[in-house]
């Protein structure tokens, strides 16, 4: 049976996950559901998610592989939103603020993690993944010893430390999304989110055009092809590593004014795996990605993701789109996991 | 490649094969080997006879049952293991127990007694006298493969024992050892086949001797009568048939480039100590037997390969180990492994052409404060490489068109059009014309002296083709064991290029 | 000095547990009682690891995986109604079969990924993790017809958050029962428990001197020379996750039988990451592991794992930042661990290189 080639280039896991989105929809659409609120919420995930899966590219394209330790970046993030919240900052500046530090504390924590990855080549995806868990629970242990005051973040009475979840209500929640927001035909497109995903979606696609970004990706694509033309993997993968963690730093401070709160302790644990299952589903590899796997992915997987549990709570009572997440998210790593080497 | 090639073997001689590198020597021993590349690559005709019986292996496993032995060029020894456990790898004597007479074979306990003993008296064979329970791992290298012909020795059913450049890592007290081991192992009866590049190996054992070239069986001279040089003739190709290169060339008073002392640590084509003098202008060929180091002689000096002497090019030194400098100082190398060095396959032909000179010389980038930050200029790019196209005539579909759909020709073009790029006033070439197809061959060897005359660059080609290097240069540089033994006019007898090739440099 | 430096992981934490329990006051007695209890239902999922890291496979983040085949003959047994040790050994029986099936699916998925194995192991524990719920939380009762209505959830489908083993628990600790009063405190001493984990040990052990056993460890040195020597790599690769998976399956029963309830959407969550710490904090290491570290492993990782609340209440005035350490504990030596074996590969790959 002759598969035409975008089809076959596509691959069977990606045509799956739209097909099941595709039924989503159809049912929704059958049972007359509130299509606009699926959209909404949809457009909305995508605006919160989106910064995370790209602090995922100039990994890939840096030959670092899938970045796992996503959450050393994200904790740098968190910090920032801590001692912004803490001092009592308000709106966009406090957004400004968080966004700074983060930023400030991923440029180090980018640079060690790329010096440690620089030694530990062909096992990046798996000391990824424990260094950023080691560094999370590193850090619940810190958020409950830390010297944070401000009376809205720690515990009310006789606990110490901070609070689980700390509310951004009346502080900076959804400063961006409400920025220039406007609603069309009963969908609220949250702008200002969006607005700064694709600033910062254009300037990473910028960015691979300049002299630096040819030569990071250079590097990954044929080391020894590079040091005959003199570059330096080891600085490639570097300053790959530092915009990654950059990325995802500035991701997690968006992600919070867009949720509403900041998640500390266990819950950066497992949230560099929704994130590489968008890149991955949306066509990139271990080896290669590009930004429209980015934008493909995300909208997929987070509409998905947005529209499964209203849709099947028709039918079914539990919660399945939590199932079907671990599912679709770890089958879709999984799937790029054994394609290694068949580009 | 393979064309009726034919070899016999006897018990108890010792038959030495001998080739360049790409004659079919490994492709040969592959498909003895049962080895499954062989056949996913659409199998072979022809026959093969052990003890007179036809044979046809699927697996490296099936032709060691049937008495093939092998020792390998790199150790297939587990450093972790002990000697006697590693001669008796996968083939352990071992006693039933209650566990294996329920669960299978598998899970007979293993012999400790018996493995040693065996082993010890393997090891005694091959006139090694260290404790067979020893690990592995730290022994020196020359033990090492002894190691490897005891294990194979210790198979029962040995009948023909192949060595593949067994004494490559040797020193030469521990050769002269395998050497005589192997006269003792073919006067046990075993039939030996010898693979090597050591002509003066071939001529002190062997009792036969078969020259492979480009697949081909071209010569069976007998040891007792022939001389190395007439093997390295035979091995490299038939000269006379080019025309030699005639252009008159006078040297200038300085060169432009002198390497003295050169020493390159290039895993196969190790450098030992190099001394040239290049002139300006000049078309130098560099020849010489795989392996000896020719190739490594430009790796080394473009900085790919840690070296170390003293080369300085227009007068300045020119410090070592640094592409990036060489590069910057106006020197460019077209690499003799394109797939590895040469290419990137995956990005398009205008983006290979005009790499190097982005990274090395900042070209074809838009001004901008930030020299990191300068975006790529895409029209001066691609005009760029329209305009390398069309000059080499590279065949495609277009300047984005991936390199790796393109062929080996087009592709090699590539890469001296990424070279050419760079403006070099010197430029290295090694292996130009290696796997590409024969109307192609000329076309880039006239790129290359249309380079030479029109832009004046000096050109330092690399070639096992001696016929190509006669053909193109103002003088061949020969190559053996890593050091300079000549340096011919291309037009100089063929008896001169065969001794050359051989180590004995032609009287005076 | 040479001595002290390699055995440095495990001294480190031997002096970090004697801290522990310093800080913490914590009576021999109770410290004595907790660890016969741990060490019991715990060893025989850290020994599940050990056939895999001496293939060559690394550390086996899909014994949670195993652990699942487990906790579904668990269910069924309680199901069923089969108490006591019939009850157990009818889930052993059933178990056994249901992991072997498991294995061979991980062991081709380590196929497909070489080099990747230990990610993809992970993983793959995650998204059978995926499967597992789809079963346990929508497919019983609906489409796989079930009448224990105690088990069910209340919409009629889907099992309980936690299973009541009771009717199991004990069945192989107090097969022979045997209690030892220490201090005042009547301790119960598994005795078959750690019958069946000498056992283990001893086969584990006898496994190493077969043949079979020869071609794993050679494969964990070099998988090439091991596959120019004959020995089907891949095959055995397949067999050792297979292995290291029903040995899990068997280790999570025993757990199981031990705490009495089954936390059927928690219980093995955790397995892999607690069981592969505890066999790192003994100084093994991603490529080396023995019995005898086995065992240490899981003496001072579940010691640190009970003083560490403790001491965090003791020294810190708060339980927490003790529970939070010890999870820390946890990652931090796998980090370590994945991190030095990778630096090694490296270091070494580069040395080859250039000789």
């Amino acid at each position: 049976m002759r598969v035409p080639g975008a089809l076959r280039e596509a691959g069977l896991p990606r045509l799956l996950i739209a097909g099941f989105l595709a039924l989503l929809l159809g049912v929704a659409v059958a049972t007359r559901m509130d299509l606009r609120s699926l959209i909404s919420d949809s457009i909305t995930r995508v605006g919160r998610n989106g910064i995370l899966v790209l602090a995922l590219l100039p990994a890939v394209q840096g030959g670092l592989g899938l970045n796992f330790g996503l959450p050393l970046g994200i904790v740098c993030g968190l910090i920032g939103c801590v001692v912004s919240l803490n001092a009592g900052i308000h709106g966009p500046a406090g957004l400004l603020a968080a966004s700074g530090i983060g930023l400030a504390l991923s440029i180090p924590a980018g640079i060690g993690y790329g010096w440690l990855l620089n030694r530990t080549r062909g096992q990046e995806m798996m000391v990824g993944t424990y260094l950023g868990f080691a560094v999370v629970s590193m850090m619940s242990v810190f958020w409950l010893l830390a010297p944070f005051r401000n009376p809205t973040l720690v515990w009310a009475i006789g606990g110490r430390g901070l609070r689980t979840t700390l509310s951004l209500g009346g502080v900076f929640d959804k400063v961006l999304d409400r920025w220039l927001s406007f609603t069309v035909g009963g969908i609220t497109i949250p702008s200002g989110t969006l607005i700064l995903f694709a600033a910062l979606t254009f300037l990473v696609w910028l960015f691979f055009r300049t002299r630096m970004g040819i030569t990071i990706a250079a590097a990954r694509s044929h080391p020894r092809f590079a040091r005959a033309a003199g570059i330096s993997d080891e600085r490639t993968r570097i300053q790959a590593s530092v915009l990654s963690t950059a990325l995802g730093a500035v991701g997690i401070v968006v992600f919070s004014q867009s949720y509403g709160f900041v998640q500390l302790y266990t819950a950066p644990l497992l949230m560099a795996f929704p994130a590489i299952a968008c890149i991955l589903i949306g066509g990139a590899t271990v080896t290669r990605a590009t930004i429209g796997n980015v934008l493909v992915g995300t909208v997929l997987f987070q509409s998905i993701l947005t529209v499964a549990l209203p849709v099947t709570s028709q039918v079914i009572q539990g919660d399945i789109s939590e199932t079907a997440r671990l599912i679709i998210q770890n089958g879709m790593i999984l799937y790029a996991l054994t394609r290694i080497g068949r580009t | 490649m393979l064309k009726g090639v034919s070899l016999a073997v006897r018990a108890g001689e010792i038959h030495a094969l001998v080739g360049e590198n790409g004659a079919g020597k490994s492709t040969l021993m592959n498909i003895l080997f049962g080895m499954p590349v062989i056949q996913e690559t659409g199998g072979y005709g022809g026959e093969v006879r052990l003890e007179g019986t036809p044979v046809r292996f699927q697996s490296p496993a099936e032709a060691m049952e049937a008495g093939l032995g092998m020792v390998h060029q790199e150790f297939m020894l587990l450093p972790g293991f002990r000697i006697a456990e590693n001669i008796k790898l996968n083939r352990e004597p071992a006693r039933a127990n209650l566990l294996s007479r329920v669960a299978g074979r598998g899970l007979r306990t293993i012999d400790v007694a018996r493995m040693r003993g065996d082993s010890r008296r393997a090891l005694d064979q091959v006139g090694l006298g260290i404790d067979e329970w020893l690990p592995v791992a730290g022994l020196p290298v020359g033990h090492m493969q002894f190691i490897e012909i005891a294990r194979e020795v210790d198979k029962e059913r040995l009948k023909l024992l192949i060595f593949d450049e067994p004494t490559a890592v040797l020193t030469e007290t521990d050769a002269e050892r395998l050497l005589h081991v192997m006269r003792g192992l073919a006067a046990k009866g075993h039939a030996i086949l010898f693979i090597t590049h050591r002509l003066d190996e071939v001529l002190a054992v062997a009792d036969r001797i078969t020259v492979l070239r480009d697949g081909e069986v071209v010569g069976t001279p007998d040891p007792r009568a022939t001389t190395a040089a007439r093997i390295a003739e035979l091995m490299v190709g038939r000269p006379a048939a080019a025309t030699a290169h005639r252009r008159p060339f006078a040297a200038g008073a300085e060169p432009v480039l002198t390497i003295e002392g050169l020493r390159v640590d290039m895993p196969g084509e190790r450098v030992r100590d190099v001394t040239l003098r290049v002139a300006s202008g000049e078309i130098l060929g560099i020849g010489g037997l795989a392996g000896h180091g020719k190739l490594g002689i430009a790796n080394g000096i473009m900085g790919l390969y840690p070296a170390a002497g003293r080369v300085s090019f227009e007068g300045k030194p020119l410090p070592l180990q640094d592409s990036r400098g060489a590069l910057g100082r106006r020197l460019a190398f077209v690499s003799e492994d394109r797939r590895g060095v040469g290419l990137l396959p995956e990005e398009s032909i205008e983006l290979n052409i005009a790499l190097s000179a982005l990274e090395a010389q900042g070209r074809f980038l838009h001004p901008f404060p930030v020299p990191a930050l300068r975006l790529l200029d895409h029209g001066a790019m691609r005009a760029h490489a329209q305009e390398m196209i069309r000059s080499l005539d590279i065949r495609c579909t277009g300047p984005s068109q991936q390199t790796r759909r393109l062929s080996g020709g087009n592709q090699q073009k590539v890469c001296v059009a990424r070279a050419m790029t760079l403006e070099p006033k010197l430029l290295f070439v090694s292996e130009p014309t290696r796997g590409i197809d024969v109307g192609a061959k000329q076309r880039v060897l006239d790129s290359l002296a249309a380079l030479n005359r029109e832009r004046g660059v000096t050109l330092v080609v690399t070639s096992s083709e001696l016929a190509e290097l006669r053909a193109l240069c103002d003088r061949v540089a020969i190559v053996y064991q890593g050091r300079v033994v000549a340096a011919l006019p291309p037009d100089a007898p063929d008896a001169a290029f065969g001794l050359a090739m051989a180590g004995e440099p032609a009287a005076a | 000095m040479r001595a002290l430096l390699r055995h440095s992981v495990p001294l480190l934490f031997g002096a970090l547990c004697v801290f522990g329990v310093v800080v913490a006051e914590i009576s021999p007695s109770f410290l004595l009682g907790e660890m016969m209890v741990r060490v019991g239902r715990n060893s025989l999922l850290i020994l599940s690891l050990l056939i895999p890291i001496l293939a060559g496979l690394g550390l086996n983040f899909g014994i949670v995986i195993g652990a699942m085949a487990g906790q579904i003959a668990a269910v069924l047994v309680v199901h069923w109604g089969v108490p006591g040790i019939g009850g157990f050994g009818l889930a052993w029986l059933l178990a056994t079969p249901i992991a072997i099936l498991f294995g061979i699916a991980t062991g081709l998925l380590f196929n497909k990924a070489k080099g990747r194995e230990m990610v993809s192991g992970l993983i793959a524990g995650y998204f059978a993790n995926g499967l597992y719920q789809l079963l346990f939380l929508f497919a019983v009762g609906s489409i796989i017809p079930f009448h224990t209505e105690s088990m069910l959830l209340p919409q009629g489908y889907g099992i309980r958050n936690t299973v009541d083993l009771s009717s199991i628990q004990y069945a192989v600790d107090d097969l022979v029962a045997l209690r030892l009063p220490v201090q005042g405190i009547n301790l119960r001493v598994p005795v078959v428990t750690y019958g069946v984990i000498a056992a283990v040990c001893f086969l584990t052990l006898f496994f190493f001197r077969t043949r079979l056993g020869q071609q794993l460890r050679a494969m964990g040195q070099d998988d090439h020379v091991a596959a120019i020597a004959g020995i089907p790599v891949e095959r055995n690769r397949v067999l050792a996750t297979v292995l290291s998976t029903v040995l899990a399956s068997w280790g999570q029963l025993l757990f199981l039988q031990n705490i009495g309830t089954l936390n059927t959407y928690n219980s093995h969550e955790q397995v892999g990451m607690f069981a592969i710490a505890a066999l790192l904090v003994s100084g093994a290491t991603v490529s080396r592991a023995t019995v005898g570290q086995a065992l240490l492993g899981a003496i001072l990782f579940h010691t640190l794992f009970v003083v560490s609340p403790l001491a965090g209440k003791a020294l810190a005035g708060d339980a927490q930042i003790g529970e939070y350490f010890r999870v820390f504990v946890a990652y931090a030596v796998i980090t370590v661990a994945l991190v030095l074996h990778a630096w090694q590969s490296w270091a070494s790959a580069r040395e080859a290189a250039r000789s």
